[in-house]
């Protein structure tokens, strides 16, 4: 019973941080504090990352307060107003509303990509500075919402980057990948990701086999490991949320399913501590094409040790929301206001550089940020390493993986 | 339903309908998810409470509502007050198909209870996997603030018309509860056998009733996609609806036309309650909400509308 | 396509995760057939059950399949008490009152595991998860195999406390007219209650059968709550050897259905079968016509 115990520690600390927080702005001499919303699923389905993502976002306030707040606004502080999406796009834009009463400058968050839609929409009405932390379908950005802004990659972004890699992969390694097996959840992201998949993998020289739909909770991957043993491919590439994905690992380790590779594409499990701690057998020499922290930053150095006190992991919702909120303080920093058209300017023109991503230059282009770039990531030995891109990795790629 | 209920019913309506001209956005914004779910409500009544058959399902009727509605506007460019009408008619005729295929099996009670439920899930499985409702993408409304288009930009406006849905039903109901269809849904809620007995064409009542319910239920479909502009199958045809309609019922007085209406606001008032005593650890505002549950019920079984009545009665004796 | 080994073996799986489904929907059954409720806290407790045994198994680090027996007590007694005092009580005799209490009951029940625990998923750690019995071509897991026999043991147990004990008889009775076993003298109260403990302690038989090869959070239960319903309706409302079969009918159906159709219009097809079922059959696959 290690984790309720931390957790509720961890609880304390938040609650004592906010108590810190809002103390100020009962003092006169300290400028107003600016107030940040932040929404995440922290109870439903999406719990887990929602939690995750909150942890981010503290962290990141934390530190920004604790460097002299908004200088621009004469070291305001920065307030959070914490908003539970409960996992459900409906409560998202009942929070959005909250928010708004409660005059936050911006919202940053949402994780899922459906939660992101629908409360980017509800904050446009109020033309709301709304940062998307995670979601990834193209939508979120594609409506022309001048509110909505997504620092991380998209969809499109993320399958193209993981097929290309694939092939320079498959290509240094001599080509031993022919023939691939999709094993994929049937929500937004793994569906329409088996389908991109499907018409991009052949043209790199690859043969799909099958493609293997599972719902979401699934309480069984027997019959997944069963076919694909049948189909006995060189490669397998799920993308399934982590509990599904752990199943799965589980099972073919069981069943001694040993493909030549396991590449997973935007997989809850795949880059996630937590599984490679408690299953290193099944993590082993899993590949991932993921969000992650910049592996060789300093900064994100110094939160993954901050995560990791907390007893938390430092999965790519932490490194992803602690950007983001350090995006939303440099735009009202820039803006050297809360008025929220300003701001929404000064993220147009934002070239952010203070986050702990493995990105290019930030460069916002009708909301979506050009810099950002998944990486390749490899579970070797006990840790995660970036294999892929060059610049930003800090190991090679062990590929095909030894039978 | 006789006059010591009424009134009260009288004044929370003009309180509701005087609240959306002052309040915040957020209260208002509680309100059109009150009586979003009320009307939904409303609907299950008409079946369950008037006429006797418990749905599980009612997720059907909400999400044929909210999708036929979303779809129309979105790809066939149909106007959206048409596309809700639409939409109305479409759970109309989804309740008839369910009702026609488990009536003429003579199902009832908690076999009618379940096969509802498969239904709704059948129907959130297949719209989460074809492309017509946008799979598991979701279907998102365009944002575009025109009345033409049943998109206002006061939130005021959308309440009014919400409530003006629920007066509308609420006026229904009780002319049904006053009328022979009435007395017929009654006779075979009480007694199927015996309304036969007495010439009530049973299957027929009980599809009337369905149908009735399915179109109130897909009204509220309707609005919340009007409303919130996003839809997927989980909200369309997730449980937490079937649920809601349900819970409102029972919480307000089951069978009184009413009962739906004090039941939605009840819930929803105690579910933001709970939020305020919640704290820092989440779900503790849930557990509360779920506890205060079993307990109102512990104490005031007949639902408020019923226990209104029989303190009323208590008090004029 | 498949080679007759793998559908074998898919066959072979489908019965070892049919048992626990099985035992799961038993304890819903029972419930059903004699207090004639649906318990909407069935997958709450199945959770709460689960939680229990991760804690006893990972926290105090006892053997997972030792933790079954005191649990079943513990479940039994909880279910006994939680009938008795609570939803007996609360619910004033009438189905939609217990319908409310057991969904306000799960509200609460899912939510504190939530407080308590977070959402984080657990597994339990350790490799005996992984081990395989191997026959012939096929790879069985023997956390799985175990599930199968103990799942269909206690199956054969509770038939055999219904059908032979002083108990059993007077479940029975309640069950089939409740106002006459009154009369005979039977503490119907006592006996809901049993029954309830009963179900429950199904249930904790199920938690300690899954989680070596699965995982808890706070909402697990919901994943097979559905499923179970389908066995009750499949098996016939009330019987015992219609949940066992209906779930191993059920375990195989969706294993193949699975293997040929994909695991999620495999899902579908379970619904499917269950509306024919309710359309076509009542009273169930192997029950009497009603």
């Amino acid at each position: 019973m290690r984790f309720p115990s931390i957790s509720r520690r961890a609880a304390l600390r938040g609650a004592a941080a906010t108590s810190l927080l809002a103390a100020p702005s009962i003092l006169r001499a300290q400028p107003a504090s600016v107030k940040l919303g932040i929404l995440q699923p922290v109870t439903g389905a999406l719990a887990q990352d929602g939690e995750l993502g909150r942890l981010g976002a503290q962290l990141a306030i934390e530190a920004i307060n604790a460097a002299g707040g908004i200088k621009s606004l004469g070291g305001a502080k920065i307030e959070m107003v914490f908003a539970d999406a409960r996992s459900n796009p409906e409560a998202a834009t009942q929070e959005v509303e909250r928010l708004q009463a409660e005059g936050v400058a911006a919202i940053v968050g949402g994780f899922a990509s459906p939660i992101c839609l629908a409360a980017s929409q509800a904050a446009a009405r109020y033309n709301l500075p709304y940062i998307v932390d995670v979601g990834v379908a193209d939508s979120i950005v594609d409506r022309g919402l001048a509110n909505t802004f997504r620092f991380a990659p998209g969809f499109g972004m993320f399958t193209s980057v993981a097929i290309s890699n694939l092939a320079k992969l498959n290509e240094a390694a001599g080509k031993p990948i022919k023939t691939v097996v999709l094993v994929h959840e049937d929500g937004l992201f793994g569906a329409g990701l088996a389908k991109l998949m499907n018409t991009e993998l052949p043209k790199i020289g690859l043969q799909v086999l099958e493609t293997i739909s599972h719902p979401t909770p699934a309480r069984d991957m027997a019959n997944v490991a069963l076919r694909i043993r049948a189909l006995n491919p060189d490669l397998v590439i799920p993308s399934s949320y982590y509990n599904e994905f752990v199943l799965l690992a589980r099972t073919m380790q069981q069943q001694r399913i040993r493909p030549k590779g396991i590449y997973a594409v935007l997989n809850g499990a795949a880059s996630n501590y937590r599984f490679v701690k408690e299953f290193p057998e099944a993590a082993a020499n899993v590949m991932d094409c993921n969000h992650w922290y910049h592996p060789t930053n300093p900064l994100a150095l110094a939160v993954k040790k901050q995560v990791e006190a907390a007893g938390k992991v430092m999965a790519y919702n932490v490194p992803l929301n602690y950007s983001c909120v350090g995006l939303a303080a440099d735009a009202i920093e820039h803006a050297a206001s809360v008025d929220r058209a300003k701001i929404i300017t000064a993220l147009g023109a934002s070239t952010f550089a203070g986050h702990i991503m493995p990105y290019n230059a930030t460069k916002f282009v009708g909301g979506q940020n050009q810099g950002a770039a998944p990486v390749n990531l490899q579970v070797q030995g006990s840790d995660i390493k970036v294999i892929f891109p060059a610049g930003f990795a800090d190991a090679k790629p062990v590929f095909p993986v030894p039978a | 339903m006789n006059k010591p209920t009424l009134a009260p019913v009288a004044v929370l309506l003009v309180v509701l309908a005087v609240v959306p001209a002052f309040a915040a956005n957020t209260t208002i914004n509680f309100l059109v998810s009150a009586l979003i779910v009320t009307l939904a409500a409303q609907g299950w009544n008409l079946l369950g409470g008037f006429c006797g058959p418990f749905s599980f399902g009612h997720a059907a009727f909400f999400g044929t509502g909210a999708y036929v509605t979303a779809v129309l506007q979105s790809r066939y460019g149909v106007n959206a007050w048409a596309g809700f009408a639409a939409g109305i008619a479409a759970g109309a005729v989804v309740g008839g198909a369910i009702g026609w295929l488990s009536f003429r099996a003579g199902l009832r009670g908690s076999y009618f209870a379940l096969i509802t439920l498969a239904f709704a899930e059948v129907f959130r499985i297949v719209a989460n996997a074809v492309p017509l409702t946008g799979g598991a993408t979701g279907l998102l409304l365009k944002l575009d603030v025109r009345p033409a288009n049943f998109q206002f930009a006061s939130r005021a406006a959308f309440a009014w018309i919400a409530l003006g849905c629920v007066v509308a039903v609420l006026a229904l109901s009780i002319a049904i509860a006053r009328s022979r269809l009435g007395a017929q849904f009654a006779a075979v809620r009480e007694n199927e056998d015996a309304a036969r007995a007495l010439g009530i064409d049973v299957l027929a009542t009980k599809l009337r009733a369905i149908c009735l319910s399915g179109a109130v239920t897909a009204a509220a479909g309707g609005l919340y996609a009007q409303y919130f502009l996003y839809l997927d199958a989980n909200i369309a045809y997730g449980s937490w609806i079937s649920v809601e309609a349900l819970l409102a019922v029972i919480v307000g007085g089951i069978g009184t036309p009413a009962g739906p209406l004090f039941g939605a606001l009840a819930l929803h008032a105690l579910g933001e309650a709970t939020k305020l005593f919640a704290g820092a650890i989440t779900g503790i505002d849930l557990v509360l909400f779920g506890l205060i549950l079993v307990g109102a019920i512990a104490f005031a079984p007949a639902g408020i509308a019923g226990s209104l009545h029989s303190l009323s009665a208590r008090w004029r004796r | 396509m498949y080679t007759p080994s793998i559908i074998a073996e898919a066959v072979v799986n489908g019965l070892l995760t049919g048992a626990v489904y099985a035992l799961v929907a038993l304890g819903l059954t029972l419930v059903y057939g004699v207090l004639h409720i649906i318990n909407f806290a069935h997958g709450a407790l199945l959770t709460c059950a689960m939680f229990a045994v991760w804690a006893l198994s990972d926290g105090l680090g006892l053997n997972v399949y030792l933790t079954i027996p005191p649990l079943a007590v513990l479940f039994l007694c909880l279910g006994y008490g939680l009938q008795r005092w609570v939803i007996g009580p609360a619910s004033h005799g009438d189905d939609g009152n217990t319908l409310l209490v057991t969904l306000g009951l799960s509200i609460a029940i899912e939510n504190g595991l939530l407080a308590a625990f977070h959402a984080d998923t657990r597994t339990l750690s350790g490799d005996a998860a992984f081990d395989v019995v191997e026959l012939g071509p096929m790879l069985l897991s023997r956390p799985r195999l175990i599930g199968f026999g103990v799942a269909v043991l206690v199956a054969v147990l509770l038939w055999a406390l219904l059908a032979g004990t002083d108990a059993g008889k007077a479940i029975r009775a309640v069950a089939k007219e409740k106002m006459g076993a009154s009369l005979a003298g039977i503490d119907v109260r006592h006996i809901y209650a049993l029954t309830f403990g009963l179900g429950c302690a199904c249930l904790a038989v199920a938690a300690g059968l899954l989680m070596p090869t699965f995982y808890v959070n706070p909402r697990v239960g919901n994943a097979f709550v559905l499923v179970a319903f389908t066995i009750v309706v499949l098996g016939g409302m009330g019987s015992v050897p219609g949940a066992l079969l209906g779930g191993l009918l059920i375990g195989v159906v969706e294993s193949l259905g699975g293997l040929f159709l994909g695991e999620s219009l495999g899902q579908a097809g379970i619904f499917v079968l269950f509306i024919l079922v309710l359309l076509l059959r009542p009273a169930g696959l192997f029950g009497a016509r009603a």
